[in-house]
């Protein structure tokens, strides 16, 4: 009984929201703004507008998973960061697509920039039941003790998202976040407001990937609503600045970095706005957001 | 009157060798005047007598001290490694020699007692630069990379409570990584860094390596917002360290801090109870609590609160209270009438907030600044003293009555810089250790340390490491 | 010194009356002792030997550690001779200096009682004797009793006794316990006064200072008035870090049952120096109550020509030397 249809089709669109304790909410505000292609500037898609307050429930929840996440074993965190990898694999077009548009690039430029944000979340799921082998250290004390020192994560950290640079919107998010969950942080993200597609659809592989909810909270919106608020939070234990591009005001660096010394929160300094996000990263990014721990004992009868 | 009462046992002040009535600074390997007039006076608390006075550092000698490091950085990171190892190598060995000198002088400039600054502070001293030294020409088996290079200029602003200590964590891992440094110690207790700079020059340190200016707060903003510093590395109070972190807000230099503390001592029941009371006076009272990482809040089990109490108070009425230089001395003087009346504004909070107060009895000289060793009682977590550092000989006691709580209690602060365990059952150390927010947690025992562990903070009480391989991370370029 | 039926009543009144009914009772009250940690124990113990003792504490120290010496003499070449002229040096340490003190006691072996006791006469110095099959206590009961018996009947003032280490280490507490028990009662003389019961452990074949705080609540329980660390006949003999337990344990056992006991370190006590350590220990752990002769003893023997060389320096301000103290 069927008959040729030459009826369109309507593709179904996405309605990009934020990720925020392992949910998908709209923004408290209600509000949108416009995400356009890159090279014509035509409309893609309305992304949510978060506002402080969304940032605020977002250090919540990443509050509220750190104990679980810094507690799981390094392994787990291994296993799922490489399932994140999996996931990511599996929906190769979809991010070559966003990131062509986000980057303004064609897609054959593209996709090996998706391949390498595959590589990179494998890069870092391998480090993380080895990081502690690299950064820790047994001391030899000049006395009858026991002298153990450990790298602990650093608590909750705020991340600028890269906003620019070869492959920033997905390969330099990636390279930026992963680092601070393969050792056992919980993290916040402003993405990069311009390009957040690539980033809103990484909670989708994220939630997917038996990642607890709360360990990565993905925020699109104005980076100077987003950052300021992380800054200022004295909940949040680091900043990685690495997206900032504002020379004045309060996204700028030194303007958040005044805010987050009311705390001492680590920082980790904006990273160049023409970076290259394919180089390999080495381990500076994974040792950044670590605090040593030592434990002493007495050894003796 | 005690049938066993210990005459007096005096160090010779003699030993000190000679303090000169006036000090300028240390730069490009020479004692130099200040381009100011302003003089300051260091005491010995212990008299209150005037020992020295000393230049106020300006914005000009903080010029030329960082010109004086800057001119000698070229030649003293491009020097071999091993040759830059064997300077130090050679300071350490000039303090072993020089230790009893150094050991009374700081006695006398801070008021700690010649027991402590002779058995360990000096040794630490010796310890670190040793330690370091041999760094100098590994530097590429650190982890750090194939090819680590020195940050530059260091600007190194220090306290009062363990001043040559300090001194060493500082200048060490700073020489011998290759930078030169430009270090300013407390306005209280400056005559130990300035008889440093002699040893400086005994060793043969090449000019402009080691600069030393001395004055208060205004020179370490000065030296710490100087434009031609590549790092700050600071020692104090948090809130000195947050307004360091504001100065180099938005710029390239690199920034440690070791700031304040307020440590959970954590007893359980089946604790080795003596040697817990031990630790919990090692603790508060050592270096009269003017110690950042002082395990001020004492967190004990409930069960054993009374048993635990009743023990540390027969061990405090033990503690001698007195004269530095006397050798039988546990308790020293506060280092500056600042710090006492500090100390005695928080302690009076105590008691206006309902915490049981009690002191052994003992005498206090009449001169000089002086505070008996403390203990609070009923301590409630929304108390002052639970929550603020004190810097003095006292103890807060809180209760608790199982693992978690333990945690919750001794996590709940912006500090986390050390931490107490004390219990018998290894399984709880480890898993408290691990739930601990603090970077040195010390099990079964009490403020240990030494050159080759790690030291340093979880949150409000800094970042970065002193000591260990850890260590050098702060000066190195990566 | 408290009657037997005085300490079971203290005993009974602190709740301690019933550990020794069963072994098993005895072990939980043992092993449920707090533990020590070693490294802090001998950190706290070697603090104390930094106390600085100079001029008049010095004199006062020195005068009270020769009153406190049990001075031994503990050799199979043993005479009476030799017994003889080591009392004479009890009585008179310093024959050219007639106000320093007497020692506390003797200690000889059991067939050298009688001797002693000749040569002391009426000096007011005990006679210690070490008895129970000592220094190994490898002998059955009867034999330990009549070894005790014998120096009791021979006017032994004090019984030194050893306790089993094989059982300690097996875990036969109970089996100490009784064996303590026993000798007490064996050091009971006819018109119902006792030889002072004095109980050896041989810490440095405990080895573990939990063993050694276990094995002094034991002796104590068992009614021991006064703890030894030692033979003097082993490798390691009293150090300051196992008399400290010791003394830790004498001050809770008082704490907790009013009953106060003495401390005794026997061997490796040779210098002034080591003496004043231990002295401090007494003071600041213990306090005035135990700073005497009927409560802390030296058992050693070269121990007091070094105090009373010392002891010359100190009155001379010259330094002595061996010729200036007598050879026993």
């Amino acid at each position: 009984m069927s008959e040729p249809t030459t009826a369109l089709r309507l593709d179904v669109y996405k309605t990009y929201k934020l990720f925020v304790g392992g949910k998908f909410p709209r923004s408290e505000s209600g509000r949108v703004y416009e995400v356009t292609d890159r090279k014509t500037g035509e409309w893609l898609a309305n992304a949510p507008q978060g506002t402080r307050k969304d940032t605020r429930d977002a250090v919540s929840a990443a509050r509220k998973a750190f104990g679980g996440w810094s507690g799981a074993t390094a392994y787990n965190r291994g296993q799922i960061l490489y399932r994140a990898a999996e996931m990511l694999q599996g929906r190769r077009d979809q991010y070559v697509a966003e990131v062509a548009l986000s980057e303004g690039l064609t897609a054959k430029k593209a996709a090996p920039l998706v391949d390498a944000a595959v590589d990179r979340l494998v890069w870092y799921a391998g480090w993380t039941d080895k990081v502690a082998q690299i950064a820790g250290n047994a001391n030899p004390v000049a006395g009858p003790y026991f002298n153990l020192s450990t790298p602990e994560p650093t608590g909750v950290v705020g991340v600028v998202a890269p906003q620019g640079g070869t492959g920033f919107s997905l390969l330099g998010l990636v390279s930026v976040l992963a680092p601070v969950i393969a050792t056992g942080n919980t993290a916040v993200v402003a993405l990069a407001p311009g390009a957040p597609l690539p980033g809103l659809s990484l909670g989708e592989v994220l939630a997917t990937s038996d990642l607890p909810g709360g360990v990565v909270n993905l925020i699109s919106g104005r980076t100077e609503d987003i950052a300021p608020t992380l800054a200022s939070h004295a909940d949040v234990n680091a900043l990685d600045l690495a997206g900032v591009v504002a020379e004045e005001g309060p996204a700028s660096a030194r303007d958040l970095e005044v805010a987050a010394a009311e705390t001492l929160k680590r920082v980790l300094r904006p990273e160049s706005a023409s970076h290259d996000w394919t180089t390999a990263p080495g381990t500076d990014r994974l040792l950044t957001f670590l605090e040593t721990k030592t434990v002493w004992h007495p050894m003796g009868m | 009157m005690a049938l066993f009462d210990y005459a007096p046992a005096p160090e010779s002040r003699a030993a000190a060798g000679d303090i000169a009535s006036t000090y300028g600074h240390f730069i490009d390997g020479e004692f130099v005047e200040s381009t100011g007039s302003e003089a300051l006076k260091t005491v010995d608390p212990s008299t209150e007598e005037v020992l020295a006075e000393f230049a106020q550092g300006t914005e000009a000698d903080v010029d030329r001290a960082v010109a004086a490091a800057r001119k000698a950085f070229t030649s003293w990171s491009a020097l071999p490694g091993a040759e830059r190892g064997k300077y130090l190598f050679r300071i350490a060995r000039i303090i072993q020699e020089r230790s009893r000198e150094l050991a009374v002088l700081e006695s006398i400039d801070n008021g700690k007692p010649i027991k402590e600054t002779r058995d360990v502070d000096l040794p630490l001293v010796a310890a670190h630069f040793f330690y370091y030294a041999g760094w100098a020409d590994k530097l590429e088996f650190a982890g750090y990379g194939s090819n680590p290079r020195p940050v530059g200029v260091a600007a190194q602003v220090i306290p009062w409570n363990f001043p040559l200590l300090m001194l060493a964590w500082k200048i060490a891992p700073a020489l011998a990584t290759g930078n030169t440094v430009v270090l300013k110690p407390a306005e209280t207790t400056p005559l130990t860094a300035l008889r440093f700079a002699e040893i400086c020059r005994q060793a043969g340190l090449p000019k402009g390596v080691v600069n030393i200016i001395t004055g208060d707060g205004r020179t370490g903003a000065a030296l710490t917002a100087h434009p031609e510093i590549d790092k700050v590395a600071f020692t104090g109070s948090t809130e000195v360290g947050r307004a360091i972190a504001r100065t180099l807000a938005g710029t390239t230099k690199r920034l440690s801090l070791e700031l304040g503390g307020k440590a959970a001592n954590i007893v359980f029941d089946d604790a080795p109870v003596d040697q817990a009371v031990e630790g919990i006076v090692d603790g508060i009272f050592f270096n009269q609590g003017h110690v950042c990482c002082a395990g001020s809040r004492l967190l004990v089990q409930e069960s054993v609160h009374d048993d635990v109490m009743d023990a540390l108070k027969r061990r405090m009425s033990t503690l001698r209270v007195g004269d530095p230089l006397d050798k039988n001395t546990d308790i020293g003087a506060i280092n500056s009438a600042a710090q006492l009346a500090r100390i005695q504004e928080l302690t009076a909070a105590g008691e206006a907030e309902g915490a049981e107060r009690w002191s052994p009895s003992c005498e206090l000289p009449s001169a000089g600044y002086w505070f008996a060793p403390t203990v609070f009682s009923n301590v409630s977590a929304t108390h002052r003293i639970a929550r603020e550092e004190i810097f003095g000989p006292v103890l807060s006691v809180l209760t608790f009555r199982t693992p978690e709580e333990a945690v919750a209690k001794a996590n709940n602060t912006p500090y986390g810089l050390s931490a107490g365990i004390w219990t018998e059952k290894g399984s709880r150390i480890l898993w408290m250790a691990s739930k601990l927010r603090a970077g040195v947690v010390w099990s079964n025992t009490f403020n240990k340390f030494d050159p080759t562990s790690p030291f340093g903070g979880y949150k409000e009480s800094g970042y970065g490491r002193e000591g260990g391989r850890h260590g050098l991370e702060a000066y190195l370029d990566v | 010194m408290s009657s037997s039926s005085t300490v079971s009543g203290h005993l009974a009144a602190s709740g301690l009356a019933e550990v020794a009914s069963s072994e098993a009772s005895l072990r939980r009250f043992l092993h449920g002792l707090p533990g020590i940690d070693a490294v802090g124990l001998q950190a706290r113990a070697a603090g104390l030997g930094t106390r600085s003792i100079k001029t008049t504490a010095k004199a006062y120290a020195i005068d009270l550690a020769i009153s406190m010496i049990d001075l031994t003499t503990l050799e199979g070449a043993d005479t009476p001779g030799k017994v003889r002229s080591l009392c004479q040096k009890a009585k008179n340490p310093d024959p050219g200096n007639p106000d320093v003190p007497h020692t506390a006691a003797v200690c000889v072996y059991p067939d050298m009682v009688p001797f002693a006791k000749d040569a002391l006469g009426g000096a007011p110095i005990n006679v210690a004797a070490v008895a129970t099959a000592f220094p190994s206590g490898r002998a059955g009961l009867p034999v330990k009793l009549a070894d005790t018996a014998e120096a009791v009947a021979a006017g032994a003032d004090e019984v030194d006794m050893v306790i089993d280490r094989g059982a300690f280490l097996s875990g036969r507490y109970l089996e100490i316990y009784e064996l303590i028990a026993e000798i007490k009662k064996a050091c009971e003389r006819p018109d119902g006064t006792a030889a002072h019961l004095k109980v050896i452990f041989e810490t440095g074949e405990l080895v573990t200072y939990d063993n050694i705080r276990r094995a002094s609540w034991l002796a104590m329980l068992a009614g021991a008035d006064f703890i030894k660390t030692s033979t003097g006949k082993v490798t390691v003999n009293a150090t300051p870090a196992n008399t400290l337990v010791l003394m830790e344990a004498v001050r809770d056992f008082r704490s907790a049952t009013g009953i106060q006991v003495g401390v005794k370190p026997a061997g490796g006590i040779r210098t002034t120096k080591d003496a004043m350590k231990y002295l401090v220990m007494v003071n600041e752990i213990l306090g005035d109550d135990w700073l005497s002769p009927d409560w802390f003893r030296f058992g050693a023997s070269s121990l007091l020509n070094d105090l009373l060389m010392q002891r010359q320096k100190l009155a001379s301000g010259r330094y002595s030397g061996p010729d200036y103290v007598t050879v026993d």
